[in-house]
């Protein structure tokens, strides 16, 4: 006879005991201190007052605030589309690899991992600023290419000046894209690597080139993949603090560094907690988004 | 003071020595709960600035008492405040600055010194033996004080940038200008540019400051956070607003003659950071010692060696030689200081305040 949980009551609940209790102690409990504190008011230095104000959220909805959020948003969506033109790719290519290539390819997407992301930030410094290596390729192209055009008989290309890569928005959404693009490339791997073949063969065989293939039979059937894939690269790029921080300029300031700076600088937690919450909303948005587009999937299935 | 809120370590010129200091940095970082519990013995919880103490002042404390230091390094008198926020997690001696001292007595996060367990107070220049943010000393020891100024290329810049209007008000140098993150440090230069107190800025004059720090945003490359003299030494900048102690660091490593550093004529944001003991210090007699052991003369021109920074100890001041004590970037000459001040508290209000102003310019 089959068994269920529903049979094994007290080992179920064994096993489950300790994450439970986990999330409840670890994330239910500060989620709902930050939560109460965001209806709270500060009432000296250290002490703030439960006192069910919505006054913190009518300032986070202000128009300065909203346009940090929106601001927010468009990093991270460009972020998750240039992760998902990169990643897609990468993921076909590593589930038709061979399973031996297949492991080293996998091991080298995990393999940034391994390192702090403060520290990987740090070399992405060292590789845009104005003195550095991508900076020095470009130069020594340019010298080359000066030097060719005199020899040549023309005009030389006349001083070098570098490329303000580091500081701007430009540097922030490379960082971005670099962080998080294995949080793509991993639930598109797994999504491409259970994919029927079968089907693609017949559409091959039945006329249609690889571009439709792609489009018309691959994508489709990844698409449960590719909106997971979507989310959790947007997620945590929507909530990014340090990438702003280090590699932004005087306009790179998203949500996170604002909510950062209260509980900071500006010393008022129920603020930051409104903000944080309002975060929040917007993740479930996101999950709630997501479900659906998997739902309409399973549905087509 | 801190290098940067990030990274913390000492000369950071290659990226090989930027990942070393990180790593040493996130050890630090996470060390006082893991470490404090270690072996035997007495032991003392120093939560300071990084790269703001001798480099044998902690193991020549222990072997002239027997009593061990811990240190633990934050990055920013917010973050100091944030960790004891909702209670003092375990730490005997922090450090933070005057204004954040008058913020933290206030809130009782600070206990009162006993100046008979402290003689060497006597060693303190007579500017220093009271303190409008802290009167009678009741609850600090000053340890070292700061100016900011502007850090600049002698190569890049036309003469000597002796204006906050290099850095505030012109293009002359757009794109390589680079701005402190503090909101408070940052509005109140500007109000120092407006020929105004540091203190006390009325409303009109705070949206004027707005208005021209907007004006000046597309000429500035960053608002970095307490790591300017990085990017003065990478070449990302050539005009940096900095602490004197920071750029006196980087003058006084290899190549650092390529390098100025100025107090603009209208005067600066004075600060003073101070040795403390946190309300539920554990080991308070011990931290009364290795507050009286920093005021000693010689243990305080130890750590002025390293970390360059103007020393409020006179006894400790006079052992220094003539290049540290008549060095125009460590100590401004008198009639700039004339012209500089200290910040006071004016209550949370008003940071909140400016941290609204410094995010309506970030987003603007």
């Amino acid at each position: 006879m089959e068994q269920t949980w529903k049979q094994a009551k007290a080992a179920f609940a064994a096993i489950a005991v300790p994450p439970v209790g986990w999330l409840l102690l670890f994330f239910l409990v500060p989620m709902a201190v930050i939560w109460a504190y965001s209806f709270g008011e500060n009432t000296g230095p250290t002490t703030i007052d439960l006192t069910g104000t919505f006054a913190n959220y009518t300032r986070a909805l202000e128009p300065l605030y909203l346009g940090i959020f929106w601001k927010s948003i468009v990093v991270a969506a460009v972020t998750t589309l240039l992760c998902l033109l990169v990643g897609f790719p990468v993921a076909l290519a590593i589930a038709f690899a061979s399973p031996r290539t297949k492991a080293w390819l996998l091991l080298l997407i995990m393999l940034p991992f391994w390192t702090n992301l403060l520290i990987r930030t740090y070399a992405l410094i060292a590789v845009l600023r104005e003195n550095g290596y991508v900076n020095f390729g470009i130069e020594w192209l340019w010298n080359n290419a000066s030097g060719l055009m005199t020899f040549a008989g023309l005009q030389p290309l006349g001083e070098f000046e570098p490329l303000p890569l580091l500081y701007n928005n430009f540097a922030v959404v490379v960082g971005l894209v670099y962080v998080h693009l294995p949080f793509m490339v991993l639930p598109l791997y797994s999504a491409l690597d259970r994919m029927d073949r079968s089907l693609m063969e017949a559409s091959l065989d039945l006329g249609a080139g690889h571009m439709r293939t792609i489009m018309s039979v691959v994508v489709p059937l990844a698409a449960p993949g590719i909106a997971s894939g979507i989310l959790i690269t947007f997620i945590p790029a929507l909530g990014a603090y340090l990438t702003p921080d280090l590699l932004g300029g005087t306009d790179s300031q998203m949500i996170a560094n604002v909510i950062e700076r209260q509980f900071k600088r500006a010393n008022d937690w129920p603020f930051g907690a409104a903000l944080s919450f309002l975060l929040m909303y917007l993740t479930f948005i996101a999950i709630a988004l997501q479900a659906m587009v998997q739902k309409r999937a399973e549905r087509r299935g | 003071m801190a290098k940067g809120k990030y990274l913390r370590g000492a000369s950071r010129r290659s990226i090989l020595q930027q990942f070393g200091a990180a790593a040493v940095g996130i050890t630090f970082a996470g060390g006082l709960s893991g470490c404090n519990r270690q072996g035997g013995g007495r032991v003392v919880n120093f939560y300071n600035w990084d790269t703001y103490i001798g480099e044998n002042t902690l193991a020549d404390f222990q072997a002239a008492t027997g009593v061990r230091v811990e240190m633990s390094l934050f990055a920013n008198n917010d973050e100091l405040f944030a960790r004891l926020r909702a209670g003092n997690p375990g730490y005997d001696v922090i450090v933070p600055s005057n204004e954040y001292v008058t913020r933290m007595a206030q809130a009782q996060m600070i206990q009162e010194l006993d100046h008979s367990k402290i003689p060497n107070k006597a060693n303190l220049l007579p500017d220093f033996q009271d303190a409008a943010y802290d009167p009678g000393r009741r609850f600090s020891m000053p340890y070292a004080w700061t100016a900011l100024g502007i850090g600049y290329r002698k190569s890049a810049v036309d003469g000597v940038p002796n204006s906050w209007r290099w850095v505030f008000d012109s293009n002359r140098h757009a794109g390589k200008i680079a701005l402190i993150a503090e909101s408070a440090d940052l509005i109140r230069l500007a109000a120092k540019y407006k020929g105004h107190s540091v203190n006390g800025i009325p409303d009109a004059m705070l949206s004027e400051i707005e208005q021209m720090l907007i004006r000046q945003k597309p000429h500035v490359k960053a608002f970095h956070e307490d790591d300017g003299q990085d990017l003065l030494v990478s070449g990302e900048v050539d005009l940096v607003i900095e602490y004197n102690g920071d750029i006196a660091q980087i003058m006084a490593a290899e190549g650092g003659d390529q390098f100025g550093f100025v107090i603009p004529q209208e005067g600066t944001l004075l600060n003073n950071d101070c040795l403390c003991i946190p309300t539920g210090a554990p080991n308070p007699d011990d931290a009364h010692a290795l507050i009286n052991y920093i005021l000693d003369g010689e243990a305080g021109k130890h750590i002025s060696e390293t970390i360059l920074y103007p020393t409020p100890n006179g006894a400790a001041r006079a052992l220094m030689p003539e290049s540290y004590r008549a060095n125009p970037v460590i100590f401004p000459p008198a009639d700039v200081m004339a012209s500089c001040e200290y910040g006071a508290f004016e209550g949370d209000e008003r940071s909140r305040l400016y941290e609204e102003i410094f995010t309506r310019i970030n987003a603007a």
